[in-house]
């Protein structure tokens, strides 16, 4: 009785299995997962960022003559539901190679699942150093500044300042671990002479902001990292300016400078905190340009880094197919290490060493203009600048 | 010193929200015996609701009126949630509630963000509470005293309400013994509405008042959920004093706690709960249970092996089963592989609900323990996989001897709480200890052996476990053993007298099904190449759970239908759609009202209810559970 079941659940599967072997020959699909299910406040513009480019490169004519096709899965936000939407991409759709991901243990089971099965993958949002170096693996690239290139990049500018008393605030899971980890280890080499008086470590998407901005503030530190981000910083914004937790004292903020995380903030906005992130508004260059007027033609919405990243993802996926004039792995791998393209920051490139693009961030300070966030003063940090140096790379990464 | 002072006005802030929302679970529950789920949703829908509201009318009277309002919207919303769906099923087995709760809940995230859109939204500062008040060079925000200030008015309004008025004696009568106050006439269809009607309110407005100090977001219900069932046990099901007491208790541990150890927050909770509960079963304020007035034998039909007719077609369709392999892909292969071994993990859950009458919210913790396992093995020891899929479920079984110990000491939903708890710390270790388990990044590259590798060797091998596994908890379920558990389940008093050690033969039964959840764990580690603390979460219980009571948790193996048909539709969905978590929770709901059983128990009734020519009929059945 019972069994029977199994069967008739069998043949539904096996029947949608064989549904999706045929491929068209004329095009070359790209397979793409992300946390959409779970985290739409960062794939939405992200989404729209990748349909855009999708449309320029087949408006361009495709990639080598042949049409672009990408086929999105979500993975509800957990690395299993990840790699069952990967899995099937490879084998029932066929795909030249993965792309996406958001989350660090997401981008990591992936990149596993891409090592093991030889499978290219792009990593497009994950920030976790693992990716490229502890864990890195030859199929696995990623685009993103990493996690220590953001902290390089904030370590420069938080080391000119006077303060010597530092407190930190970050999500307790892998992320603000290590965010906090590389942070203080680059600033102590730069600045001996500073003192780490408090560490907060809220669970993440539950900080208990009163708590923890009372007892940031009884340590009494002048300078504050803060590393939460999304509602959490919204909560720790609010409590912090209205017990004065921010008034006299420096603040550096990992990522906060990006609008998915700057606009919730509306009047709330602190001042003068030194972020990284992306002042759309504020680049004048011409890649920029180009992609801000198609982006805002195509969805009269403004981008976010989400669309940036997106975009970026889906330009380089197309450029390193149409270098290989494959989708052979190991072509595709070949193709992209060391291969240079443009992009709405300007030139980057895939290294060759531990795979990871040198795509930058903009570094600049938060102020409030029109009861809204903004940037100011932001400058461009090109990701190349903030890496250790070979050696110390090579040290890192299985071999 | 005023530091301190200010730190426990904070934690007692945090307390309010806490308190509002817990004492309309309280309340929910002790009337109505509702394990209310999609409490959290509503908490998050006044939320929703009040934002769109003092957005739209501005001024003072445009907020506290928005607030108010949006309370009382989305307790119409309860009602009508109560009245179409939850009337339905309350003659369903105890939790089956629980199911349709979780899937308004799923409902719920994906409504929120179809209306309201994805960004996070930035409420409005409460006017008049903008600021904050110095103390001693201490600033304390005006809104958190005005927070503490409403905690002890809705707890004193809502004490005269239940010990003033007619109503509030009702509520009370039926918490206390629901059964007599419906044998003395009272109405309880619009007690009970009337009942949830208040608990949503309270819920709503707990969300509601958070906006001026919470961003507003999809994920804000999964958020205070769990902690808010945290508190309500702790305090005592029931018990809105102990509810207030707990949340204080809860609070301030954390606004004190972190002050000492900062990562405490995220297992503080769980921790304060296993320890109450342990010392005192029935949390700080509550009473035990009484006694269910169950006849057992009859409630129930009584369970009997399948004949030979059934068992050749059992293994008929085994055999069919096996030949997936000859005409399906590779992708179907790995989905058959992964239903295969949810199949492992919802019938060992099964078994300790339906035989042992025991539910556990935390049975993930051995499915997970059974995944590190391995993953230990295979990584750190190195040893092959046929050696480390016999050992690492030993990790499943060794969690379950410890755990289980403390938990089979209780009953009902404290039982339940005590395994989330447990389950929960499990978890917090995971995430916490970077060094052994790699945090949240999990341990990755556990493949299986070359032997293994091919998606058809680990479907058959996959295949076979899940059947020797149902098989062997089959035959426990009709040995003698088995007898002993079911007769623990239907009457301990009974079953004490006739020389059955209850706690004993109940402990070893959560052993038996902590190591089969601990071999599904060790096949899921090989299936995905990686662990991660997600397979010891909330949602995987849950998941669990879910499978369990679509199936029919009154049947014998409800749970592998329930496993197959709940596990094929969630990957189908989300492969298929962003939406899946609305069309999943909207299918749970229709599952819900259309198999009040399971799916295999409604089945099951329809084919005994043709069959019963016998005086025993199905009619008298139903009667007497509808006496209960």
């Amino acid at each position: 009785m019972r069994r029977r079941h199994v069967l008739g659940a069998g043949l539904a599967i096996a029947v949608a299995g064989m549904a999706g072997s045929a491929m068209a020959q004329s095009e070359i699909k790209i397979g793409e997962i992300n946390s959409y299910s779970l985290l739409p406040a960062f794939t939405e513009p992200y989404r729209k960022g990748w349909q855009l480019a999708v449309e320029e490169i087949n408006a361009a004519g495709g990639i080598n003559g042949k049409k672009l096709v990408v086929i999105s899965k979500d993975d509800g936000g957990k690395p299993a539901d990840a790699q069952t939407a990967a899995n099937e991409l490879v084998s029932s759709e066929n795909v030249a190679m993965l792309t996406g991901t958001f989350l660090s243990n997401i981008g990591l089971a992936v990149s596993d699942f891409a090592n093991q099965k030889k499978v290219f993958f792009l990593a497009a949002e994950p920030l976790t150093d693992a990716i490229t170096w502890s864990k890195g693996n030859r199929y696995t690239f990623r685009l993103r500044p990493s996690n220590y290139m953001q902290a390089a990049m904030l370590v420069e500018e938080a080391a000119k300042l006077p303060a010597k008393r530092w407190a930190t605030i970050a999500p307790n899971y892998e992320y603000g671990q290590s965010a906090v980890a590389v942070f203080k280890k680059l600033m102590s080499e730069k600045r001996p002479d500073i003192q780490w008086v408090d560490e907060q470590w809220p669970p993440q998407g539950k900080i208990d902001a009163g708590p923890v901005v009372q007892a940031v503030a009884a340590a009494n530190p002048e300078a504050i990292l803060n590393v939460t981000f999304g509602a959490d910083l919204v909560k720790l914004v609010r409590e912090g300016n209205t017990r004065g937790l921010f008034k006299g004292r420096s603040v550096v903020s990992f990522l906060t400078g990006e609008p998915e995380y700057l606009d919730p903030l509306k009047e709330e906005t602190p001042e003068g905190w030194i972020v990284t992130g992306y002042p759309w508004y504020d680049i004048k260059t011409p890649d920029h340009d180009k992609f801000l007027k198609a982006y805002q033609a195509k969805y009269s919405d403004y981008p976010r880094l989400g669309s940036i990243v997106g975009y970026q993802t889906i330009k380089a996926a197309a450029a390193i197919l149409a270098k290989a004039n494959s989708t052979d792995p190991e072509k595709l791998i070949a193709a992209t290490e060391g291969l240079s393209m443009p992009s709405p920051f300007g030139e980057i490139t895939f290294r060759k060493i531990d795979h990871q693009s040198t795509l930058g961030a903009y570094v600049g300070k938060t102020a409030l203009k029109d009861g809204k966030g903004v940037m100011v003063d932001s400058v461009y940090r090109k990701g190349a600048d903030y890496l250790p140096s070979d050696a110390e790379v090579a040290k890192q990464r299985p071999q | 010193m005023a530091f301190y002072f200010v730190q426990f006005l904070t934690g007692l802030a945090s307390a309010a929200s806490l308190f509002l929302v817990a004492s309309g679970l309280s309340i929910i529950f002790g009337v109505t015996r509702i394990v209310n789920f999609a409490h959290g949703a509503f908490y998050m829908l006044g939320a929703y609701v009040a934002f769109t509201l003092t957005e739209r009318f501005s001024g003072a009277l445009g907020f506290w009126g928005g607030i108010v309002v949006a309370a009382l919207i989305v307790a119409a919303v309860g009602v009508l949630v109560e009245m179409v769906l939850l009337r339905r099923i309350y003659h369903a087995p105890e939790l089956f509630q629980l199911l349709a709760t979780f899937g308004l809940t799923l409902m719920v995230q994906d409504i929120v963000v179809l209306i309201w859109g994805p960004d996070d939204l930035l409420g409005r500062r409460a006017p008049g509470f903008r600021g904050a008040v110095d103390f001693f060079g201490q600033n304390i925000p005006s809104y958190d005293l005005f927070l503490i200030a409403l905690s002890p008015i809705v707890l004193g309004g809502l004490w005269l309400l239940f010990q003033r008025t007619r109503w509030g004696v009702l509520v009370r009568a039926a918490t206390q013994d629901r059964d007599m106050v419906a044998a003395l006439g009272v109405n309880q269809k619009w007690l009970f509405t009337s009942v949830f009607a208040l608990g949503v309110f309270l819920a709503a407005l707990g969300g509601a008042l958070q906006i001026p100090r919470d961003a507003v977001h999809h994920a804000l219900d999964l958020r205070i959920i769990v902690d808010v069932f945290v508190v309500v046990v702790i305090g005592g099901l029931g018990s809105i004093i102990g509810a207030f007491v707990a949340a204080v208790l809860v609070s301030e541990l954390n606004a004190f706690g972190i002050l000492i150890f900062p990562k405490i927050s995220i297992i503080l909770v769980f921790l304060v709960m296993a320890v109450v509960l342990i010392v005192r079963p029935w949390g700080l304020f509550g009473k035990p249970e009484a006694a269910a007035r169950r006849t057992p034998g009859l409630t129930v039909n009584p369970w009997r092996p399948l004949t030979s007719g059934e068992r050749s077609m059992s293994i008929g369709a085994l055999v069919l089963a096996a030949m997936l392999p000859l005409f399906a892909g590779n992708y179907a292969l790995t989905v058959g592989s992964e239903i295969a071994i949810f199949v492992i993990f919802a019938a060992s859950l099964h078994f300790l609900m339906s035989v042992g009458g025991l539910a556990s919210f935390g049975h993930a913790a051995y499915f997970g323990l059974g995944a590190y396992g391995v993953a230990f093995l295979a990584k750190a020891a190195g040893l092959p996989m046929i050696v480390s899929l016999l050992l690492g479920p030993l990790l499943g079984l060794l969690g379950a001897a410890v755990f289980g110990f403390f938990a089979v000491q209780l009953s009902g939903v404290y039982f339940a709480m005590l395994t989330l708890a447990f389950a929960q710390i499990v978890w917090s270790i995971a995430f916490q200890w970077v060094a052994v388990t790699g945090g949240d990044n999990g341990i990755l590259g556990v493949w299986p052996d070359k032997w293994a590798a091919g998606p058809a060797s680990f479907y058959w091998l996959s295949l076979a476990i899940a059947a020797l596994a149902v098989t062997v908890l089959r035959v426990i379920v009709f040995s003698p053993f088995g007898f002993a558990l079911r007769a623990t389940r239907d009457s301990p008093l009974r079953s004490e007298a006739i020389g059955i050690d209850g706690k004993r033969v109940q402990w070893t039964a959560f052993v038996i099904s902590g190591t089969v959840a601990g071999i599904g764990g060790a096949l899921f580690a090989y299936l995905k190449g990686s662990v991660f603390p997600d397979s010891l979460g909330i949602s995987l219980s849950v998941d669990a759970l879910v499978m369990v009571l679509l199936g029919g948790v009154e049947t014998v193996s409800g749970a592998v239908i329930g496993a197959i048909v709940f596990k094929a539709a969630n990957i189908w969905l989300v492969s298929q759609t962003d939406l899946s978590k609305l069309v999943l929770g909207g299918f749970i709901v229709l599952m819900v009202v259309a198999f009040p059983k399971g799916i295999v128990g409604t089945l099951e009734a329809i084919r005994n209810r043709r069959r019963s020519s016998e005086p025993k009929s199905a009619l008298a059945t139903s009667r007497i559970e509808v006496a209960e």
